[in-house]
């Protein structure tokens, strides 16, 4: 049953964006309270609606159902054939979406009108947040390409405008021109997949893709069917807004804005967008062969394992956070990347509440801290902020993959997912090639596996230096160490919940074996909720056996990595993993210095744009422009004015004369000599007859009235006729005559012969035999 | 009686276009040659004067009231611009003690 039903989905965007307008305008005339009401409660009321719409969604309408909303009457953009219409749809993949980003959005508001309570700039912050906030909505419910594509650059300038929130200082303000500049990169590959896309099908709406199969699996280029293209290039895009190698550069540093902005748009929803837009295009990324999902796990796998181990030496929270949520990103791109698109998704959800409550939680410490955000600087804060503590410790555990908690369930189904999959290669690949297939899905297993134990490892090392052990910062700081208020509590315990629920609602299939039907039902509700109307089954292992025994696996890693974290830092810093760290001091510099990638990237391309840049000033603008163009162009109109200023005499009469003898000009060209002035004739013999075509000039046909006199005896033989073709006329005898061809124009009754029609060139005569 | 309602009819709508182009000409030359602020204006009068007899004219050959409800309209603007023109030429005046047109030559080059 596929069912759509009209639902007024432009609220749930309209509110955040209205109460983003409110704050934006008028924020600065309103009291804190005012601006924060407003912030929370456009965004709770967006929460709301789209509550109420799922719920439709769940209980009125079918598996394949969608709540659909057309945005304009008519089409949206028009050039051409390019014919597009806007609209929103809520279908089961975008409701999850949404009601992660409402709620957790609603959660992040609350917390920060606690967190930026001293903040000057109050109502830009939540004006900003807002706009975020409906921005990215548009991007989750826009029902095509381009509306999506709308709320993708829409969160990328948000992104841009409150990592640089602080803009005073220079380093917040590189940091988001660098965000910005990165994910233009990867928009650039979005929109170049986008037009592609609509050469090769001619439609952009999501829905519609899944009927032009046929088109995607043509070959296109070097052998590759447009799908892979497509697929490619939208990837760049999903690569450049999910911080994935080789664009995931910008989102260490866009911790630089306030900390509820990392939480909501560098961890929980913004980061996400490419997970989610693989997920919602999958159609795309399905067609056999498989090398664009080999391209998007691969590139995933890596991410998440170069990520989790840079993510181990860093000492700054947030950054640590940081790289742990491009990690995470990772784990998800292998999910989408190898079929497992419920996996995927289900880690995105699962990854909002936990990474969203640890950089809540981050900012919590770092609130009490005064701004410090070096971890070795902390120390022993868990007796200070007791909920900080334990709902970072059920985040952690979340994070690490213990069960039960939401981390266990989705990373399981992605590492299964990666594990058991299978690609396929096109049939020209060679037998290596072949054999190369074979394992990677082991190999990507391996990888993430390896990225798992860094993320146990990396998380709770956080954990121990921060709350554990005896504070190492100045006494001074060590004053002030307090929890902070409710508003941000709170939200840090809803997360915390969700940290340790949100998992129960995706459990793998063999464990709620035997279970009775309605618990086994809410256990896998996720999967259920998902396939097969929306995305395809994940792939599964096909033993029982190997799928306990990856689980068990994944469980003893995740233990392996706290084991280890609690021997070096529980406590503080222990003695040996001082001396680790000098032991492999050349490691430990690679890893703190994250792989000298800024270094390279700026090393060939920020330096020679550079070098180019200031080429092209010195030599472009300040030799050719300043000293050229800004000289010679000001010449040229003096030399001209200089002239021409002498016809302003000042003396009336003079203009009256130039007056009146134009517009006499003016009459007489248009009246008496332009309409004649274009008269052609020519003439053709055929014996005796004799074929007058007037059509040869410029006068347009039916403007002038002609009569033409075929033997010079001043009687017309044809009479007003209008039209300059096809005048025919036999002559009796042989002989000279003398044509004369009479056009009046009946706009200004003027009458001219054809001897003089101003240069006009119409024969005069013609010679018979 | 009846030689004069001869002559009358006579009258045809060219001798009123001739009428308007004399008048029109003499509009003309006044504007381009006098040097007198006042008789340039009567001169600007004469030459609306002349559009508005063509117009008559046309209106009365060809049964069209148009013309002459247009005539009407340039008889307004004539006096709003004698009104305008001749505020014009008493502050000139007030101004410059002079109304010579070759001496108002403030705005040029």
């Amino acid at each position: 049953m596929s069912v759509t039903e009209s639902f007024p989905l432009y609220l749930i965007v309209l509110l955040p964006f209205l109460g983003a307008a409110l704050n934006l305008l008028f924020g600065r005339r309103m009291s804190n309270g005012l601006v924060s009401l407003i912030a929370c409660g456009s965004v709770a009321g967006a929460a709301l609606v789209a509550t109420k719409a799922v719920w439709i969604l769940a209980h009125d309408l079918g598996v394949k159902g969608a709540l659909t909303d057309q945005l304009f009457k008519g089409d949206w953009i028009t050039a051409g054939d390019l014919h597009i219409a806007a609209g929103l749809a809520l279908d089961r993949l975008s409701a999850i979406m949404v009601l992660v980003v409402t709620w957790i959005a609603l959660l992040i508001h609350i917390y920060a009108t606690g967190y930026m309570e001293h903040e000057a700039d109050y109502s830009r912050f939540f004006g900003y947040l807002n706009l975020f906030t409906g921005s990215m909505l548009i991007l989750i419910l826009g029902d095509s390409f381009p509306v999506t594509f709308v709320g993708w650059e829409g969160v990328g300038l948000c992104s841009y405008l409150l990592i640089g929130f602080w803009y005073s200082e220079d380093k917040n303000a590189t940091a988001g021109r660098k965000a910005f500049i990165v994910n233009r990169i990867g928009d650039f590959g979005f929109l170049l997949g986008m037009c592609l896309l609509y050469t090769a099908i001619g439609t952009l709406k999501y829905s519609e893709l899944s009927s032009h199969l046929m088109q995607l699996r043509m070959p296109l280029w070097q052998g590759w069917p447009t799908a892979y293209w497509v697929a490619l290039l939208i990837f760049v895009g999903c690569a450049g807004k999910s911080a994935q190698i080789p664009l995931y550069v910008w989102l260490p540093d866009a911790m630089a804005g306030p900390t509820p902005v990392s939480a909501l748009i560098h961890a929980a929803t913004m980061v996400t967008a490419g997970v989610y837009v693989v997920a919602r295009t999958h159609v795309i990324f399905d067609i056999t062969p498989s090398a664009a999902q080999m391209t998007v796990a691969g590139i995933g796998a890596v991410t998440a394992l170069m990520a989790a181990t840079i993510g181990i030496v860093q000492k700054d929270f947030k950054r640590v956070l940081a790289y742990s949520t491009v990690s995470q990103l990772g784990f998800m791109f292998v999910g989408v990347g190898t079929g497992a698109y419920v996996a995927g998704i289900f880690h995105l959800m699962t990854h909002a509440f936990f990474k969203a409550g640890l950089f809540l939680g981050a900012g919590s410490v770092m609130h009490a801290m005064g701004g410090e955000g070096d971890i070795t600087k902390m120390g022993g804060l868990g007796k200070h902020m007791p909920i900080t503590r334990w709902t970072f410790f059920v985040y952690c555990l979340a994070i690490a993959g213990i069960v039960p908690f939401a981390g266990f369930f989705s990373k399981d189904a992605i590492l299964a997912g990666a594990f058991a999959s299978h690609f396929e290669m096109a049939p020209t690949a060679s037998a290596f090639q072949q054999h190369m297939i074979e394992w990677y899905p082991k190999l990507l297993w391996g990888i993430l596996a390896l990225a798992a134990l860094c993320t146990a490892f990396y998380m709770w090392r956080l954990y121990f230096t921060v709350f554990t052990g005896r504070f190492r910062g100045t006494p001074e700081q060590e004053h002030h160490l307090h929890e902070s208020p409710s508003e941000m509590t709170i939200p840090l315990i809803v997360l915390a919940a969700g940290a340790l629920l949100a998992g129960l609602i995706g459990v793998p299939e063999i464990m709620v074996h035997g279970l009775p039907e309605s618990v086994e039902h809410v256990l896998t509700f996720f999967n259920s909720w998902l396939v097969p109307s929306v995305l395809p089954a994940s792939p599964e292992p096909h033993e029982h056996a190997v799928e306990w025994g990856l689980m068990a696996a994944a469980t003893l890693i995740s233990l392996g990595g706290i084991g280890l974290a609690a021997a070096l830092y529980r406590g503080g810093i222990s003695r040996t993993a001082e001396s680790a760290k000098e032991k492999l001091k050349p490691v430990y510099n690679l890893l703190f210095n994250k792989y000298y990638v800024d270094e390279f990237y700026d090393l060939i391309i920020v330096r020679p744009l550079r070098v180019l840049a200031k080429v092209l000033w010195k030599a472009a603008d300040a030799v050719v422009v300043d000293g050229g163009l800004t000289k010679v162009g000001p010449a040229i109109v003096g030399f001209v004015a200089g002239l021409t200023r002498r016809i302003q005499s000042g003396d009336v009469q003079r203009y009256l004369v130039a007056v009146v003898v134009g517009t006499a000009g003016i009459l007489f060209v248009s009246t008496y000599w332009l309409p004649y002035a274009g008269v052609q004739g020519e003439v053709a013999k055929q014996g005796r007859k004799v074929t007058l075509d007037l059509s040869r000039g410029r006068v347009p046909d039916g403007r002038l009235v002609y009569q033409i006199d075929w033997d010079g005896d001043g009687k017309y033989e044809i009479v007003n006729t209008r039209f300059t073709k096809g005048h025919v006329h036999e002559y009796q005898n042989p002989g000279t005559y003398k044509i004369v061809v009479e056009a009046r124009d009946p706009q200004w009754g003027v009458v001219k012969h054809s001897n003089d029609f101003f240069g006009a060139r119409v024969p005069m005569t013609v010679t018979v035999e | 009686m009846d030689q004069l309602a001869v002559s009358v009819t006579s009258i045809g709508l060219s001798h009123f276009l001739v009428l308007g182009v004399i008048m029109l000409g003499i509009g003309v030359v006044g504007v381009f040659l006098r040097r007198n602020v006042l008789i340039t204006l009567m001169s600007i009068e004469l030459m609306l004067n002349a559009g508005n007899l063509t117009l008559l004219a046309f209106a009365r050959a060809q049964h069209d009231m148009r013309g002459q409800a247009l005539a009407f309209l340039v008889i307004a603007v004539a006096a709003a611009e004698a009104a305008i023109g001749l505020a014009i030429v008493v502050g000139v005046f007030r101004n410059r003690r002079n109304t010579d047109l070759d001496d108002l030559n403030l705005l040029r080059y």
